[in-house]
């Protein structure tokens, strides 16, 4: 390699800049470098937002979403989806954390185990619990006839249970992943902390509220926050298991956006679905970005 | 001394009580993949039986799915080497974007460094379903719709800057004085990049690696909408196929979810014994 970075090699890229140059050499370099991400960052992220805000912008689209008597049972799903899916799977993870956090090989083995949802890809694992759920077949209702002799009920097919189920599969498949975050904060927490904690006689649920807690709070908060974004994206959940059905009464923005912009063959109106999030989405990433930023 | 007495039968109690909640974990971790396995040895005509273990055990599913012996899976192997083939290529894209770009943010400190990484942890946060349809459209405009590389290059733009972030705070541990004594020896960045920066971050290029091939592996909705012809599927859309009617053989299903599944399974454990922190860490950084 015959670069000319010799006679630069001590020149600290300060300096350079003092000198009035538009690019000290090694910045120039860094140009170089960034170019292949920066050509992926405009032409396959910034590109598509640019033209999903063109065509939202087109109003005519929406009263024909606003008046879709669908598309408010939407919203209230993807609330009901957000809230308790989110909530009930962050409240979780924070108390398993404290199972996780033990000593011992037993503790490590089944941690092991627990990761697997996360792992499995979706689809076959939803599809296996779509089987299981099934009302007239399944494995779950054959079970609570085996053992009660009555009917289960419609896990899929009637509404609000299938909301229950897909929320049950939404905290199944991503509750390991959050889990072992908060395991990772609390294993940063400095021992001492704890000694010092005992000596003053704290109880193990004071030492959770006064230790634990406030150590851990930032990552917490900012989990949720996370989870929350990535959850309004979540479509696997909803559309491997119901499909959004019965008569589309389990769908979130995600799912209805697709199904606008591909069953219905109308893209301004899936934009327009999936723009609805914004006044959620927007506020929750930038100040997401502030507090990455900040912890730094 | 009077606590001894009380001391072992409540350690008992504790113990037991940890039992039951690590059994209970396993149980509700272990049940979906567990029904998937007993599904896959269930012969095909019983799947509607709800059966709790397999009453009647075979591995013909198995060889109905390795031998491409049935309508669904016309096309078994040839859709499984796409799915590799997608995750390598974009993997690899992926490891040289985020590599080229942590590198130049956090060693080469240039003053628009600071965006870049903004740019990239915006990109992180934006879910992926939220830019399918404009995703598409804009493939469409490329000439990509239908082309397999029009999915790597998905995987790319959502796996690149989660990896990016990644590299950019393991990164920040390295020591200045790495570069600095590189630069006395007359280095220049390209070779600091290959022989300082890359070595170094070995651990967590396993790690960000491990997760570019399961993201790709596990694609689901943009390989759905991305891909049209059969032959060019990847495993997800194909199973996603199953689900068209429930007269479909859900065992083959199920048969042919166990086989897709183990690789990033074994992938997962083995990256995680490389780098004892985990594929997690950096993901949320407190």
């Amino acid at each position: 390699m015959t670069t000319p970075a010799t006679n630069n090699a001590l020149a600290p890229s300060a300096d350079l800049r003092r000198r009035g140059q538009l690019l000290s050499f090694e910045e120039a370099w860094a140009l170089f470098f960034i170019l292949p991400f920066a050509l992926v960052f405009v032409l396959f992220i910034a590109y598509p937002i640019a033209y999903a805000l063109y065509l939202g912008s087109d109003l005519s689209a929406y009263p024909r979403v606003l008046t879709d008597p669908i598309y408010l049972l939407t919203l209230q799903n993807t609330f009901v989806f957000i809230v308790f899916g989110v909530g009930l799977k962050m409240l979780l993870a924070l108390a398993l954390s404290s199972f996780f956090v033990l000593p011992g090989r037993g503790v490590r083995i089944i941690s092991a185990l627990f990761l697997l949802p996360w792992v499995a890809p979706h689809i076959p694992s939803i599809l296996s619990i779509r089987w299981m759920l099934n009302s007239d077949w399944g494995m779950i209702n054959t079970l609570i006839f085996k053992l009660f002799h009555v009917d289960g009920p419609a896990w899929l097919t009637q509404p609000s249970y299938g909301m229950l189920s897909i929320i049950t599969v939404h905290i199944w498949k991503y509750l390991p992943f959050w889990t072992m975050i908060i395991v990772a904060a609390r294993l940063g927490i400095p021992k001492d902390l704890y000694e010092a904690a005992k000596i003053d006689g704290a109880s193990p649920s004071q030492q959770f509220r006064y230790v634990t807690f406030p150590a851990i709070a930032g990552v917490f908060l900012t989990s949720t926050m996370l989870s929350a974004i990535w959850s309004l994206g979540d479509f696997n959940s909803i559309y491997l298991l119901t499909g959004g059905g019965p008569m589309e009464r389990t769908n979130t923005l995600a799912t209805m956006g697709i199904r606008y912009a591909f069953r219905k063959a109308d893209f301004e109106a899936g934009i327009v679905t999936m723009m609805s999030a914004l006044p959620v989405l927007v506020p929750l990433i930038i100040v997401l970005l502030r507090r990455l930023r900040e912890q730094r | 001394m009077s606590d001894a007495s009380t001391a072992l039968p409540r350690r008992l109690h504790e113990n037991v009580l940890l039992g039951v909640l690590g059994l209970v974990i396993v149980v509700w971790s272990l049940l979906p993949i567990y029904h998937m396995v007993v599904l896959s040895l269930t012969p095909p005509r019983e799947g509607f039986a709800g059966h709790l273990w397999p009453v009647n055990p075979t591995l013909a599913n198995y060889v109905t799915v390795l031998t491409q012996a049935d309508y669904y899976l016309a096309q078994f192997w040839q859709q499984l080497g796409n799915s590799a083939l997608i995750a390598v290529a974009a993997t690899a894209i992926v490891l040289a974007c985020s590599l080229m770009a942590s590198f130049a943010i956090s060693r080469l400190r240039p003053r628009f460094g600071s965006l870049v990484s903004y740019l990239a942890l915006v990109a992180y946060f934006v879910p992926a379903t939220f830019l399918a349809i404009p995703f598409y459209q804009v493939m469409g405009t490329y000439g990509l719709l239908g082309n397999q590389l029009a999915l790597v290059l998905c995987v790319v733009a959502f796996a690149t800057p989660y990896a990016i972030w990644v590299l950019q705070q393991n990164a920040h541990t390295l020591p200045d004085e790495l570069d600095d004594a590189a630069r006395i020896d007359g280095a220049g960045p390209l070779q600091m990049f290959t022989l300082i920066y890359v070595p170094l971050m070995l651990p967590t290029i396993v790690a960000v690696g491990a997760f570019a091939l399961m993201l790709s592996w596990n694609e689901y909705l943009y390989a759905f909408l991305l891909l049209s012809d059969e032959s060019r599927f990847t495993i997800p859309v194909m199973l996603g196929q199953f689900m068209a009617d429930d007269a479909a053989p859900w065992p083959l299903l199920m048969t042919s979810g166990v086989i897709y599944m183990l690789p990033p399974t074994a992938l997962y454990y083995v990256a995680r014994q490389f780098q004892s922190s985990g594929m997690m860490s950096g993901s949320v950084k407190g």
